[in-house]
C-alpha cells in the first residue's frame, strides 16, 4: 500500500528504507505489508493511533524485533538489522518513549554503556559537557539518574544518541513528557540536526505537532501503511482520518444543566511530592454540578495520576472538609466507602488498575462492587450473583465476549475499556470520575463510551473526566480547567473557549488564567 | 590469642569464597538461594577428586567445576525458562543436600590430606603478624584475590559496569542490546564456581574429611553476609571475619564456661543482617544506589 | 533461542497435566539415578514408592508424615497468592511449637478438654508472632520478608536448642537435650477406625489438617478475604483501586502462614514426640514450599501434593533400609520434581517455542 510518489527528486537514494514488513505477534499481525523511505536532511513523521504497529516498526528498524517478512535497505543496500548494536554501527540512533537509563548509574556511566568500549570516563564526561552546551541541553554528567527529573532524563537519552553520531535518529513519541515550552526547544534542537545532514523519524499520534515539524508523514493503521504524505499545508482533520480510518464523528455536546446543584466539591486539596517522579498538586478547587459533565485538560505527567488517586481515595489527604460528596464530607474515605456514598471510578490505565488482566470478568465487576449490596454475603462471594453482573454489564455495554465469564486478558483494548466504563455507568454513580476514557480504543467504542457519560449526566450525575484528548474534551465538556504542574486553572465555559486558549494554558501560560476566571464564577448553565 | 585469631581467620574463608560469589550473581538481579547446595556439590567432589587422585590442588579445581555445573542448573530454570527465582534456588539447595550425599556416600570415614601452608617469603617472618597473616594454605589467598579482583572488575571495568546495569534494570539494558541472559549466566555460573570454592576449602583444609551436610549452612550464612554486606565487596571481608569471629567466639566461650549461652552468639550474624536490612530499607538514596533494583524479577528475553 | 509468549488463556487440561509430567519426569530421572548406583532401576523405585504403602497401616503413617506438610503449605498457599514471599514457615513452625510446648508444660495438670484448645491456640500465636517480625519490617520499611523470615528461621532453631539444652531440660533425661514428656492430655491420638482398628500411626490431627486445607480452599476461592488476597498478588493497584489495605493483606497472609506453621509445629510434637527436643521440624517449612508449589497454590491440591511428597520422604526411609542408600536421595527427587514442576509453570503461563537466530528479540510489549 505504499505510495512511493512522495519521494524527493533532489535525492535519488533513501537512507534508509523498508518494503514490505510484516510482523506477527501469536494471531496479531503488528505490522501487515509495511514499506516506507526516508531521505537525508529529512524530518518524517510515523503517524498512527495507539496500538498502531508504530512501536514496533520502529523496533524491527532499531534491530530490537527481526520481521517475519520484508526487507530494509540502508543507503540501497539490503541490510538485516540483528540487534541495536548493529543498527547504532550503521548510524541509526534511537530515544525511546521509556527512557533506557539505569537509575542507580551517573549519567557519564549511562552514556558509556552505550558507546563503543576504550573511552575514559573522564574524556566521556568532558564530550558530554560540550555537546550538551553546544545544543543547550545542560546536564551534569557525574550525576546519578533518580536524582533527575523525567525532562533531563530525556537530554541524556538524547545526548547519548547524539555522542555516536547517528545519520538517522528515531525519536519515539519524545513530546508526550514535555511541556509545550520543552516541546519547542526540542523542536529547534531536531530542526538543527535536519540542517546538519541528519534524518529524524519522528513518531507521534499529536497532528499539531506532526504539522509544525515534519514534512512528510507515514501513517499506520492497524498495523498497515495506509500511505506517505506531505504534511504541510494539510488539517489535522485529513490527518486525523487517515489515521483512524473512518470520518471523525463528532459527538454533539449536550446543553449544559441551568441552576443545577453542586455534586461534587473538591477545596483546596494539596498533596506533596511522592517521589523524585512524580508532581505535587497544590490546591486543587473543583466544583461539579449535576448533569455536568467537567473536563479537566492538561499534558500528562502534570499531576493527572496523583489527582486521579486523590480523587478515588488511594491516596487520602488527613485533613477532613477537602472533598465533599453531596454535601457530606468523604476525605477521609477509602475508595470502597466512597463508591457506597455513591461515586463511580474508572482509571486511566485497564491492565493492572481498572482490572485483573489474569482474572474473570465476574472477579472484575466484584473489584468495585464488594462494598455494595448483593454480591458478598457475610464475607461469602455469591458467584452466581457475579456473573449474572457481569452479563449485565456485557449486555448493556456492547461488550463482545469470546466466551461466557473470559478473563479479562482476552478482550481486545476497546471490548475491556466498555467493560471498565459500563461496570461504573451501570450503578449510576451520583458522581463519577473518570480519566483517559477513550486512551488507546477504537473510534467505535470511543463514541459508544462518551455517549454512556452523556447518558449518565443526563440523568443528573456529574462526571468530571481528566483527558489528554482536548478534542474530547471539547466535544463533550461542559466546563473546562486545564491542569498544569500541580495546579488547576480556574473553570471556563466549554462554549466560550477555544482550543488555542486551553492550549497555552497547557503548557502553563497564566497569562491567560483571565479568560477562563469570567467563567468560573458563573453558574454552568448560564452561558447556555 | 593468635591461635583464636588464625582460627578465625581460617573460618572465614568458605564465607569469602561464597559471598563474593553470590554478591556477583545478585548484583546481575539474582537471588540464588541455592548457595548451600552448590557449597555442598563444591565440597564432596573437591574431597572425592582428592581422595580418588591424592593431589588436594586437583581438588580445589573439582570444587569449582562442581559449584558452577550446579549453577548451571539454577541457570537452565531461573534464566532459561524464567522460573522464580527463590522456589528455584530453594530447590536447588535441597537437591544439592541430597545429590552431595548420595555421591558422598563411599566417602564418609575417609579422610584427606589437605592443603599445604604456603609462607610467603620475609612477610611471613614478620612478627605477630607474619604468622597470622602471610602462612596460610594456597585457597585462603586465592579468596582475597577474588575478593580485590570482584571490587576492582565492579568498579573500574567495563564488563562490570555492564553487570552492575543488567542488575539494575535488565529492560534498559535489553533495549541497549546488552546480552542481559548471557550476562546473569556467567554471573551465576562465578557464583556457582565460588561457592564450590567455598565448599570445597571445608575438607580441603578445615575438616579433612567428609560428612553429609557438612557445610552446616554456611550457605545461608553467606546469602546473608552478602545483604549484610550490602552488595559492597569491600564491606564482605569485614562482615566474615566478624562472622567467622563469632563461631570462634562461641567454641571457645564454651570451653571457658562463658554465661552468654553459644546458641545466642550464634543468633547474632543472622540478627545483625536483619538490622542491616532495616537500615538499607531506610536510606533511600543509599538502596538506589547500592542494592541490584532487578534482584529476584523475572526477565523474559522475548515476547 | 528460546521464544516466550504469555499465554491469554490457561486451558484446564494443561493445569492438571503438568503436575503429572512433572512427576513423571522426576520419577524417570529417579529411575536413572538409581541405574547409574547401581541398582535396578524399577525396582529401585518400587522400593521407594510403592512398597512403602502397601499396607493399610502402611497408608495411615503416609497421611501422618504428610500431616505438617498439608498444614504448613496450606498457609503459605495464602502468602504466595498474594505474592508474599514467606520463606520463614520453618522458624514459624518451631515457634509454635515452643509456644505449646510452654503450655503442656506449665501447666500438666490441665484436663484434654482445656489444654489441649489452649495448646492450639498458643502455637498459632507463637507462629504468628514469628511471622509478624518480616510481616511488620516490610510493611514498616519495606524490608525484604525473604532474607528476613530466612534469617528467623534459623534464629528459631538456635533458640529452641537453647530452650531444651538449657532452661527447659528435663533434669532426669540424662543430659540428652530433651524436655519432660508432655502429660497424657497434651497428646493428640491415635483414631481407633471402626471396624479397620488403628491405622499405623494415624491420628486426630491428620483429620484436622484435612479439614484445614478443604476451608482454606474454601477461603481462597468463595471469600471476600480469598478474593483481595488473589488480587494483591496478581494486581496490587488494582487492589489499592478496589479499596483493599495492601499492608493489612501483607500482615494478614503472614499471620496465616504463621498460625498454619506453628499449628504444624504443636501437631507435629504432641502427635509425634511427646516433648520438645532440639529438632522438632525435619525440614518440614521448607518441603512445605514445595508442597505449596507442587499444589499450584490450591490448598485443596496441596492435600494431594502433601501426601505425594510425604511418600517420597518415606521412600527415602524405606530404600535406606532395604537398599542401603543413603536417605539424602529424597532430597534429590524433591529438588528434581520442584525443578520440573517450576519449568511446568513456565510451560504453563507462556506459549515457547523454539526459533532460529533471532538474537535481539524485544522484550516490550508489542
Amino acid at each position: 500500500m505504499s505510495q512511493k510518489s512522495n519521494a524527493r527528486g533532489s535525492h535519488p537514494q533513501p537512507l534508509f528504507e523498508a518494503v514490505g514488513i510484516t510482523k506477527q505477534f501469536g494471531d496479531f499481525t503488528a505490522n501487515d505489508d509495511v514499506s516506507f523511505r526516508i531521505y537525508p536532511e529529512e524530518i518524517h513523521a510515523l503517524l498512527g493511533e495507539n496500538g498502531a504497529g508504530k512501536s514496533t516498526f520502529v523496533k524491527i528498524a532499531y534491530g530490537l524485533l527481526q520481521p517475519d517478512k520484508g526487507s530494509l535497505f540502508w543507503n540501497g543496500e539490503l541490510v538485516s538489522i540483528r540487534g541495536p548494536k548493529q543498527a547504532r554501527q550503521l548510524g541509526i540512533g534511537m530515544v525511546f518513549q521509556h527512557f533506557s537509563l539505569f537509575d542507580a548509574l551517573t549519567v557519564a556511566e549511562n552514556i558509556q554503556l552505550a558507546m563503543p568500549a576504550g573511552e575514559s570516563i573522564t574524556s566521556l564526561s568532558s564530550r558530554i559537557s560540550s555537546i550538551s552546551r553546544d545544543y543547550g541541553i545542560e546536564v551534569d554528567p557525574a550525576a546519578r539518574i533518580y536524582n533527575l527529573s523525567v525532562g533531563q532524563q530525556q537530554r541524556v537519552e538524547i545526548i547519548r544518541c547524539l555522542l555516536q553520531e547517528p545519520k538517522l535518529l528515531i525519536m519515539d513519541e519524545p513530546t508526550s513528557v514535555l511541556t509545550p515550552q520543552e516541546t519547542e526547544q526540542l523542536f529547534s534542537v531536531l530542526r538543527r540536526f535536519a540542517e546538519n545532514g541528519l534524518a529524524v523519524l519522528f513518531i507521534s499520534h499529536k497532528l499539531d505537532e506532526i504539522r509544525a515539524l515534519t514534512s512528510r508523514a507515514t501513517v499506520l493503521r492497524r498495523g498497515k501503511n495506509v500511505g506517505s504524505v506531505t504534511t504541510k499545508g494539510r488539517s489535522n482533520r485529513e490527518l486525523a482520518e487517515m489515521m483512524i480510518g473512518a470520518k471523525v464523528k463528532d459527538v454533539a455536546r449536550q446543553q449544559a444543566p441551568a441552576d443545577a446543584k453542586v455534586l461534587f466539591e473538591v477545596k483546596g486539596l494539596n498533596r506533596a511530592k511522592a517521589n523524585a517522579f512524580a508532581v505535587a498538586l497544590r490546591n486543587i478547587s473543583i466544583t461539579a454540578h449535576a448533569g455536568e459533565i467537567f473536563g479537566i485538560a492538561g499534558i500528562a505527567g502534570n499531576g493527572q495520576d496523583e489527582l486521579m488517586a486523590a480523587l478515588t481515595g488511594e491516596w487520602r489527604t488527613e485533613k477532613p472538609g477537602v472533598i465533599k460528596l453531596d454535601g457530606t464530607d468523604i476525605s477521609i474515605s477509602g475508595p470502597a466507602e466512597r463508591r457506597v456514598a455513591g461515586m463511580g471510578f474508572i482509571p486511566e490505565e485497564r491492565n493492572g488498575h481498572a482490572a485483573v488482566p489474569s482474572m474473570s470478568l465476574a472477579d472484575n465487576a466484584l473489584l468495585t462492587n464488594h462494598s455494595l449490596a448483593g454480591v458478598v454475603r457475610g464475607g461469602v462471594l455469591d458467584l452466581v450473583g457475579m456473573r449474572a453482573k457481569a452479563a449485565a454489564i456485557a449486555a448493556n455495554f456492547d461488550v463482545r465476549l469470546p466466551e461466557p465469564n473470559p478473563l479479562a486478558s482476552s478482550l481486545s483494548g476497546g471490548n475491556l475499556q466498555k467493560f471498565v466504563v459500563g461496570r461504573e455507568i451501570i450503578k449510576v454513580p451520583r458522581v463519577l470520575i473518570v480519566s483517559q476514557p477513550t486512551w488507546g480504543v477504537d473510534v467505535g467504542a470511543a463514541v459508544f463510551i462518551r455517549k454512556a457519560m452523556q447518558e449518565l449526566a443526563a440523568k443528573g450525575s456529574a462526571v468530571v473526566m481528566i483527558s489528554q484528548d482536548l478534542e474530547e474534551i471539547f466535544a463533550i465538556a461542559h466546563r473546562i480547567v486545564v491542569l498544569h504542574n500541580g495546579v488547576l486553572s480556574p473553570a471556563g465555559s466549554a462554549t466560550d473557549l477555544t482550543a488555542e486558549k486551553v492550549g497555552l494554558l497547557m503548557g502553563g501560560d497564566t497569562a491567560h488564567t483571565s479568560d477562563l476566571a469570567g467563567g468560573s464564577d458563573v453558574a454552568p448553565g448560564a452561558s447556555a | 590469642m593468635e591461635a583464636l585469631m588464625l582460627t578465625v581467620l581460617l573460618t572465614s574463608v568458605p564465607l569469602i569464597f561464597a559471598a563474593t560469589g553470590e554478591l556477583v550473581a545478585e548484583r546481575s538481579g539474582v537471588l540464588n538461594l541455592g548457595v548451600e547446595g552448590m557449597m555442598l556439590m563444591g565440597a564432596v567432589s573437591a574431597f572425592a577428586a582428592t581422595a580418588i587422585v591424592g593431589n588436594p590442588y586437583l581438588g580445589v579445581l573439582a570444587g569449582a567445576v562442581a559449584g558452577a555445573m550446579t549453577a548451571l542448573v539454577f541457570s537452565l530454570f531461573a534464566l532459561g525458562l524464567a522460573t522464580n527465582q527463590v522456589a528455584t534456588g530453594l530447590a536447588l539447595t535441597i537437591f544439592g543436600t541430597g545429590l552431595s550425599g548420595l555421591v558422598g556416600a563411599p566417602f564418609v570415614g575417609g579422610t584427606i590430606e589437605g592443603l599445604p601452608n604456603l609462607a610467603i617469603p620475609l612477610l611471613a617472618d614478620l612478627p605477630v603478624i607474619g604468622n597470622l597473616l602471610f602462612n596460610h594454605d594456597f585457597m585462603a589467598y586465592l579468596s582475597i584475590g577474588f575478593l580485590l579482583a570482584v571490587g576492582w572488575f565492579l568498579r573500574r571495568t567495563r564488563a562490570g559496569l555492564v553487570l552492575r546495569a543488567v542488575g539494575n534494570s535488565h529492560d534498559s539494558a535489553h533495549a541497549l542490546g546488552y546480552p542481559v541472559l548471557l550476562v546473569r549466566f556467567c554471573a551465576v555460573s562465578f557464583g556457582g564456581m565460588m561457592a564450590g570454592l567455598g565448599g570445597a576449602y571445608l575438607p580441603l583444609v578445615l575438616t579433612p574429611h567428609w560428612s553429609e551436610g557438612m557445610t552446616a549452612g554456611r550457605g545461608w550464612i553467606a546469602l546473608a553476609l552478602v545483604v549484610f554486606a550490602s552488595w559492597i565487596p569491600s564491606r564482605i571481608l569485614v562482615g566474615a571475619l566478624l562472622f567467622g569471629g563469632i563461631t570462634i567466639m562461641q567454641l571457645a566461650g564454651q570451653a571457658r564456661g562463658w554465661v552468654v549461652p553459644s546458641q545466642m552468639l550464634s543468633m547474632l550474624p543472622y540478627i545483625a543482617t536483619i538490622i542491616v536490612l532495616v537500615v538499607i530499607a531506610r536510606n533511600r538514596e543509599f538502596a538506589l544506589a547500592n542494592s541490584p533494583a532487578c534482584l529476584g524479577r523475572l526477565f523474559i528475553g522475548s515476547k | 533461542m528460546i521464544s516466550m509468549i504469555p499465554r491469554k488463556h490457561i486451558p484446564l487440561s494443561l493445569t492438571l497435566l503438568t503436575p503429572t509430567i512433572a512427576i513423571i519426569l522426576t520419577l524417570l530421572f529417579g529411575a536413572g539415578i538409581f541405574g547409574l548406583l547401581g541398582f535396578s532401576p524399577l525396582g529401585s523405585l518400587y522400593t521407594f514408592f510403592v512398597a512403602p504403602i502397601s499396607r493399610p497401616d502402611q497408608i495411615g503413617d503416609l497421611f501422618v508424615k504428610a500431616c505438617p506438610l498439608i498444614i504448613t503449605a496450606t498457609g503459605l498457599v495464602f502468602c504466595f497468592r498474594a505474592n508474599v514471599w514467606n520463606i520463614g514457615a520453618e522458624g514459624q513452625l518451631v515457634f509454635g511449637a515452643i509456644f505449646s510446648g510452654w503450655m503442656a508444660l506449665s501447666f500438666p495438670h490441665w484436663p484434654a478438654m482445656t489444654l489441649m484448645p489452649a495448646m492450639i491456640v498458643a502455637s498459632i500465636i507463637g507462629g504468628i508472632f514469628w511471622a509478624m517480625i518480616p510481616a511488620l519490617l516490610k510493611v514498616r520499611f519495606n524490608t525484604n520478608e525473604i532474607l528476613v523470615s530466612l534469617m528467623l528461621t534459623y534464629v528459631a532453631a538456635l533458640f529452641i536448642d537453647w530452650l531444651v539444652r538449657g532452661p527447659w531440660r528435663d533434669p532426669m533425661s540424662f543430659g540428652f537435650p530433651l524436655t519432660k514428656m508432655y502429660s497424657d492430655a497434651a497428646l493428640i491420638h491415635r483414631i481407633d477406625v471402626p471396624f479397620v482398628g488403628m491405622l499405623g500411626q494415624l491420628h486426630w490431627g491428620v483429620v484436622g489438617a484435612l479439614i484445614l486445607a478443604i476451608f482454606g480452599g474454601f477461603v481462597l476461592s468463595r471469600t471476600i478475604l480469598g478474593f483481595q488476597i488473589k488480587v494483591m498478588g496478581d494486581a496490587p493497584r488494582a487492589g489499592r483501586f478496589a479499596g483493599f489495605n495492601p499492608n493489612l493483606i501483607t500482615i494478614g497472609v503472614m499471620a496465616i502462614a504463621g498460625g498454619a506453621a506453628g499449628l504444624a509445629g504443636m501437631v507435629e510434637v504432641s502427635a509425634s514426640m511427646g516433648q520438645l527436643q532440639p529438632n522438632v521440624s525435619f525440614g518440614y517449612g521448607f518441603t512445605a514450599i514445595i508442597v505449596a508449589f507442587l499444589a499450584r497454590l490450591n490448598p485443596v491440591g496441596v492435600i494431594f501434593a502433601g501426601l505425594i511428597v510425604a511418600l517420597a520422604e518415606l521412600g527415602g526411609d524405606h530404600a535406606q533400609i532395604a537398599l542401603g542408600m543413603p536417605k539424602v536421595v529424597t532430597g534429590v527427587f524433591k529438588g528434581v520434581l520442584l525443578f520440573m514442576l517450576l519449568a511446568g509453570e513456565t510451560f504453563n503461563r507462556y506459549h515457547i517455542t523454539w526459533r532460529h537466530p533471532a538474537p535481539m528479540p524485544g522484550s516490550r510489549e508489542q
